[in-house]
């Protein structure tokens, strides 16, 4: 089976992402931040990596740019999934190392603090 | 907020909940009107669809509802019936829809016809219901893709549909941030796209690629020219058996000998007609059958060299 790793701060982004993943039969695992991803990364590098864009201690692109040096770092595909819709950023994302971009319909960001749990 | 949701919703329905459903004369008038005007095939069973359809747009002209839009299209209001077969229309069309066919067409498609044409160096292919252009423009992208390789060729595009509406849409090339997300790599995306707010156009020499016509199927279409390619995709699956092979046999006829017709996943010649067939291990993609519909003009002998020759070659 293969694994794709969640990367969002919003416990319920992750459980919806967990839902359609495992829909298509993927084992998922979950990281609230960049850094937590990195961890998870350096213990066995996922197939695929959904990613959030903003994110507290270690935003996506971060992650991404050290995912990308790390040793079979340059494996997995990675998906940007954030509200972050403009080209400067889709544009950055793919330099950066991004296999694909989606882009989440704009909510109010003042909404994201409560959905941490 | 949330409380006030229910009482808001049942406000905003599109029409008032008495409203009558569309009576059995009203329903088999607009049945043979639109099997007449677009080739829609409707079941009997289709009532929903046409209320779906035309409710919001019998609102739209300030009638009361189906009888009265009826009313004046027996009246002979040809703007409202134009509006009718439009509105039911499908244009659900999305980027590299399904895939598969521009696979083929960058594989398969593409490499014979850059060998066949290498002389005239011009190849013609045509969207036969090309809807709000993302079917012209992922065709129009691979050919973009194909860089160099087609540098000194002339490339047309023609884009046809029934509708105005999703023509001049397609003309636009202007696509929101749902449509561009279904079907197209962001790679394409950043590439052939301008960014305006919350839409994206596709740029302008892309869009310069591609020629608008409006056209009904059921009518005569000879004068669009002999194609290369023609892409008649999740349109045919609307029309009945009969109308099926006569638009198959009218469109034999408009494609080169060594074309290509690429089909909906859901459709086939198999069965219907022998004009074209279909080609080996590549699905949804058919060929014409060498064969056309005027064997009788041929000398006995040459019409049967073929047939001995295959023999032979089995």
């Amino acid at each position: 089976m293969q694994t794709c790793l969640v990367v969002d701060d919003s416990s319920i982004v992750r459980k919806i992402a967990r839902r359609i993943l495992e829909g298509l039969n993927f084992q998922v695992i979950e990281a609230e931040d960049g850094v937590d991803a990195l961890v998870v990364c350096k213990r066995a590098m996922p197939e695929a990596v959904l990613l959030d864009w903003n994110m507290p201690v270690m935003d996506g692109y971060h992650f991404l740019s050290h995912l990308r040096r790390m040793p079979g770092g340059d494996s997995p595909r990675v998906v940007f999934c954030t509200t972050e819709n403009g080209i400067e950023h889709i544009s950055r994302a793919l330099e950066g190392g991004a296999n694909e971009y989606i882009m989440k319909r704009s909510t109010r960001k003042s909404s994201r603090p409560n959905s941490r749990k | 907020m949330n409380a006030g949701h229910p009482a808001i919703a049942i406000r905003n329905l599109p029409y008032p909940i008495r409203e009558p459903p569309v009576t059995p004369p009203d329903y088999e008038y607009l049945r043979k009107l639109l099997k007449d005007r677009s080739g829609l095939d409707l079941s009997v069973d289709k009532q929903y669809l046409i209320e779906s359809r035309l409710l919001p747009l019998s609102r739209k002209a300030g009638l009361a509802g189906i009888s009265e839009l009826v009313q004046k299209m027996k009246g002979g209001s040809a703007d409202l019936t134009t509006q009718v077969v439009e509105a039911m229309t499908t244009n659900e069309t999305f980027f590299f829809r399904d895939k598969v066919p521009f696979d083929h067409f960058r594989d398969s498609i593409m490499p014979e016809i850059l060998e066949a044409r290498a002389t005239r160096k011009s190849i013609r292919i045509w969207c036969a219901a090309g809807s709000t252009g993302q079917e012209p423009y992922s065709l129009a992208m691979c050919l973009k893709e194909m860089g160099a390789t087609l540098a000194g060729w002339r490339v047309e595009i023609i884009a046809t549909d029934l509708s105005q509406e999703v023509l001049e849409k397609s003309k636009a090339g202007i696509y929101s941030q749902f449509e561009v997300q279904r079907g197209l790599p962001i790679q394409m995306l950043v590439k052939y796209f301008k960014q305006t707010g919350e839409l994206w156009q596709i740029n302008s020499d892309i869009r310069a690629m591609i020629q608008h016509r409006q056209l009904n199927l059921l009518h005569d279409f000879s004068q669009l020219g002999v194609f290369d390619v023609i892409f008649c995709r999740n349109v045919l699956i609307y029309f009945d058996q009969d109308t099926k092979i006569n638009i198959f046999n009218r469109l034999a006829k408009i494609t080169e000998p060594d074309g290509f017709l690429v089909l909906g996943a859901a459709e086939t010649v198999v069965g219907l007609t022998d004009v074209f067939k279909p080609f080996p291990d590549r699905r949804g993609l058919y060929r014409p059958n060498g064969v056309r519909a005027t064997p009788a003009k041929q000398p006995v002998a040459a019409a049967a060299a073929p047939k001995l020759a295959a023999m032979a070659g089995r």
